[in-house]
């Protein structure tokens, strides 16, 4: 199956568990390096070599503030990913909201049944 | 017709690569929702959605059981799905194997729990998968049958403007 570069691809850039950690952290708020090092348990060169690949497929930005540099998430980018699951999670909304209807029709029974009300 | 009390709308996430997980709260007990998921002339009334007919549901509900899920979509194409109960605790947990009838080498083992809290049940589905590539035909497989609903309300609306 052909594949996309890993830097040219959202998907393929989330694919690494690491960099879903890194997503995870940053989508509480704007962090520095060190806070992700501190997170993740890696070694910085690690964690920048998956910022780097996060960075190039535009998942998360960076800014300088004084000495720091401070990464942040860019939920835009990671949109295909979301309108890929979104549709599947449609296709289960549709199917739930039919078994509420089945469930309202069960609990009116058992109340039937029971007899006390109605 | 029966008032429709949507307790929200499914919550889908990919906890890990092989994973799909797959959650929603039911205004109901949970051995209600658990009759409705596990009784073949009540699935037939939801599984299929808005995306066509269930024309067969069997269930045999005991450990080395097998289930089977026929759906006709509206552009008369067949969809079969099929596995085999592993484990089974009534009203709390089943644990069942799932094979897409088109696609028979990525099979599947689905966990479904019921649990209630206030009168609420959540019931979630954990669909585990072995790679990466079958959990992801997995969920095209929705996205084709998503396309396929919207081809279908298109020919509606052209019906309705001849």
């Amino acid at each position: 199956m052909a594949r996309a570069a890993t830097t040219t691809d959202a998907f393929n850039a989330v694919a690494e568990p690491r960099r879903r950690e890194i997503l995870d952290v940053l989508a509480g708020g704007e962090r520095p390096v060190n806070d992700l090092v501190g997170a993740l348990g890696l070694a910085q060169p690690q964690v920048s070599k998956h910022l780097r690949v996060l960075r190039e497929v535009g998942a998360v930005e960076v800014r300088d503030v004084g000495r720091q540099r401070l990464y942040r998430l860019n939920g835009r980018a990671l949109k295909p990913i979301h309108d890929w699951v979104k549709n599947y999670e449609r296709s289960w909304s549709e199917r739930f909201d039919r078994l509420d209807v089945v469930l309202e029709e069960l609990k009116q029974k058992e109340a039937d049944d029971g007899g006390a009300d109605e | 017709m029966v008032a429709q009390t949507s307790s929200g709308t499914a919550t889908v996430t990919l906890p890990t690569d092989e994973q799909i997980l797959i959650t929603r709260e039911f205004n109901a007990p949970k051995h209600l929702v658990y009759e409705a998921y596990t009784t073949p002339e009540l699935v037939k009334r939801w599984w299929s959605g808005q995306r066509g007919e269930v024309t067969l549901a069997e269930i045999d509900l005991r450990v080395g059981g097998m289930w089977r899920y026929v759906m006709v979509a509206q552009g008369g194409f067949e969809v079969g799905f099929h596995g085999e109960y592993r484990e089974i605790v009534p009203n709390e947990r089943i644990v069942s194997t799932e094979v897409y009838e088109g696609m028979p080498d990525g099979e599947a083992v689905d966990t479904v729990t019921f649990s209630e809290a206030d009168g609420l049940t959540t019931l979630t589905i954990l669909v585990q998968h072995t790679l990466k590539e079958h959990r992801d035909a997995h969920i095209n497989s929705g996205m084709e049958a998503g396309m396929q609903e919207s081809m279908d309300a298109l020919e509606q609306v052209a019906i309705s403007l001849r």
